[in-house]
């Protein structure tokens, strides 16, 4: 693996779309679920009595860390160059070129 | 009532929507390192995988417009609305996936138009560019109007503020990132949309009692039974839509919802995008489940609206049938999720903009401006006029966004721009597609007048010559007459002119082969589920399914 390679698999992990999700989605659930532990009496009675915030806030939480679980068991792998002719056979979530 | 929609955000719901940015334009740099060619701008370099191109597809469809317009069709229409989901949506999601795909991807062409002109020649060709980038920058601008508007109706911000910083934001991550990076935002956007209408869903119905209490309800408003039923009556026009089955078969499920579908540039442009041929055709199939699902959470809401708001459904005001959702958010959500709720509503602005922005550059760059201004540049200079093309496609929908303001009601400007411009398209494209002795010149001169007859027909309108009821009967009416006409003209013209030999017609029309369906294929392709007739089956055995218990 050269340097070119090296650093093009580093960008596509890092720019994998399932971390940016992942990503937003735990830290919008850490701080909504925060904000729903802590609700008033105002904020849960318009809410028609459910504690919506943390509900959401959970919610997003156990999607966000589910994004970054499927990240983490199956990473991304260097996108090939364009005349590559299939030979990513591991490759199984089918998931993984990211560029 | 001044205010009236006012929302009470506070610091927390505004950290959350400046997260929500912060993470947009960090994909749009992070995106600008993997750019090295023309085709990873315009085409994501043909990399993605079907979940994500499905995704994007689905949610290029899923503006602002589409959910703040289903869910005012909800309130005033019912369980009629599911119309454009399950029959005005999906079906024509599967024949793009399984019947069409091949057609686009196997030929390796860039764009729509791209097709027409190895299918027919190049006036063809350059009419469809021309008509699909004038489209597209008018669509873009109805949706930065919309954005405003809301923006100025829900936080008070002035309307040129909101246009501007709407615009500047979706400039600065397709002009960096080009479509990979409108295509990652699109998944972003999906999710986050979701994540702000479920509550507003959730909510509605505890607070109505679940479905059954929601259904007695509307029983007892004034949209009554027939709010509940999509084809009761609908042998004659007297129920809520005003439509007959045959209006709702042939005009919205047939000649409407196959143009949008199957030829927008701006959708078909997703699965161009995807890395090999199954993905190609999985991603409109991908696409298709979670399209059967968001009735749920636009149509229902809209109904939860009309019981639980009072005087909803006025002709002007804060109570007009578009500001169902706003008014559920008002009512219902408290700070935290109403920030995720207004990110979820920007967030769907911006896919719907990007869409029309990220399609624009493409046919501009590849279409107009490589075909018939400046040939064999080299590919970066190609990348620059991407991205100019860009800057000039916003500022121009900036300007039109003024044009949308002269509409009453923008869902039914938008449906009279597609019947001018997707029924012709799709009429000339599903007869070159499967009838080869279409000839080049019945290609151009089918779409010329199938679009003529359209427009002709929306400007009788306008003009009260034609005596239609409704806009939306007008655009059923125009669709429908275009279709006509490009069927007829491109007999007509294919009998007194020379058809293409079927050696160029090779891997363009159905029945000459030429077509690898597996030749991409990568492991796990093969497998069961990844079958794109059994994706495709099972989406309309679903959308069928669904129909029975509101029948």
């Amino acid at each position: 693996m050269n340097d070119e390679e090296e650093r093009r698999s580093a960008a596509a992990r890092m720019f994998d779309v399932r971390r940016v999700i992942g990503g937003l989605f735990v830290v919008y659930g850490v701080i909504v679920t925060l904000v729903g532990a802590f609700d008033g009496s105002t904020a849960i009675d318009k809410a028609q009595g459910v504690r919506i915030n943390l509900w959401a806030g959970l919610a997003m939480l156990a999607v966000g860390l589910l994004f970054l679980m499927w990240q983490w068991l199956s990473p991304a792998e260097a996108p090939e160059p364009a005349e590559s002719d299939g030979d990513d056979v591991e490759n199984e979530g089918g998931d993984a070129s990211v560029r | 009532m001044d205010g009236g929609l006012r929302l009470d955000l506070n610091w927390l719901d505004y950290l959350l929507l400046t997260l929500y940015f912060v993470t947009v334009l960090g994909v749009g740099f992070a995106a600008r390192r993997a750019i090295r060619t023309s085709v990873d701008f315009f085409l994501s370099g043909r990399s993605l995988p079907a979940w994500v191109t499905g995704l994007a597809f689905v949610s290029a469809n899923l503006g602002a417009l589409e959910i703040i317009g289903m869910a005012a069709n909800g309130a005033q229409y019912g369980i009629m609305t599911t119309h454009y989901y399950w029959i005005g949506a999906v079906p024509a999601m599967v024949f793009l996936g399984i019947v069409m795909m091949p057609f686009y991807y196997g030929s390796k062409v860039r764009s729509v138009p791209e097709y027409l002109r190895l299918r027919f020649n190049r006036p063809t060709h350059l009419l469809n560019a021309l008509s699909f980038a004038v489209a597209q920058v008018l669509i873009a601008g109805v949706n930065l109007y919309a954005l405003a508007l809301v923006l100025d109706a829900l936080l008070g911000w002035p309307l040129w503020i909101s246009i501007i910083v709407g615009a500047a934001i979706v400039l600065t991550y397709i002009s960096i990132g080009g479509l990979t990076s409108a295509i990652y935002n699109e998944v972003l956007q999906f999710f986050v949309i979701l994540a702000g209408l479920i509550p507003i869903t959730v909510i509605g119905l505890v607070k109505v009692g679940g479905f059954d209490g929601l259904f007695d309800k509307v029983r007892n408003s004034d949209l009554g039974e027939a709010g509940l039923h999509a084809w009761a009556n609908t042998g004659s026009s007297d129920n809520p839509l005003g439509a007959h089955w045959l209006g709702i078969v042939f005009g919205l499920g047939f000649v409407l919802s196959f143009g949008y579908w199957t030829t927008n540039f701006a959708e078909v442009q997703r699965a161009l995008s995807a890395r090999n041929m199954s993905a190609a055709r999985r991603t409109p199939l991908i696409a298709a489940y979670p399209k059967l699902l968001i009735p749920l959470v636009t149509i229902i809401p809209g109904m939860i609206a009309v019981v639980t708001v009072q005087g909803l459904g006025a002709d002007e005001g804060d109570l007009v049938y578009n500001n169902a959702i706003p008014l559920l958010m008002r009512d219902l959500l408290p700070n935290g999720v109403l920030g995720i709720a207004v990110t979820g509503l920007m967030a769907s602005f911006m896919a719907g903009m990007a869409a029309n922005v990220s399609g624009f550059n493409t046919v501009f760059t590849y279409d107009i401006w490589q075909t018939y201004v400046k040939r064999e540049r080299d590919d970066d200079y190609y990348i620059k006029v991407g991205r100019l093309a860009t800057v000039g496609g916003i500022v121009v929908g900036i300007g039109t966004a003024f044009i949308a303001a002269g509409f009453s009601n923008i869902m039914n400007y938008i449906q009279a721009l597609f019947s001018v411009f997707n029924a012709p398209l799709f009429a000339t494209f599903i007869v070159g597609m499967f009838w080869k002795r279409m000839t080049a010149a019945a290609g151009f001169w089918s779409l010329l007048s199938g679009t003529v007859v359209a427009l002709a027909t929306y400007l009788l309108y306008l003009g009260g010559a034609l005596p239609f009821d409704t806009d939306l009967e007008e655009s059923f009416w125009g669709a429908g007459l275009a279709f006509v006409t490009v069927l007829v003209a491109a007999f007509v013209t294919s009998r007194f002119t020379a058809p293409k030999p079927e050696s160029e017609l090779r891997g363009l029309v159905r029945g000459l082969g030429g077509i690898d369906l597996k030749g991409d294929v990568v492991a796990g392709d093969a497998a069961w589920y990844r079958s794109p007739l059994l994706l495709g089956g099972v989406a309309l055995a679903l959308s069928l399914l669904f129909y029975i218990p509101v029948w």
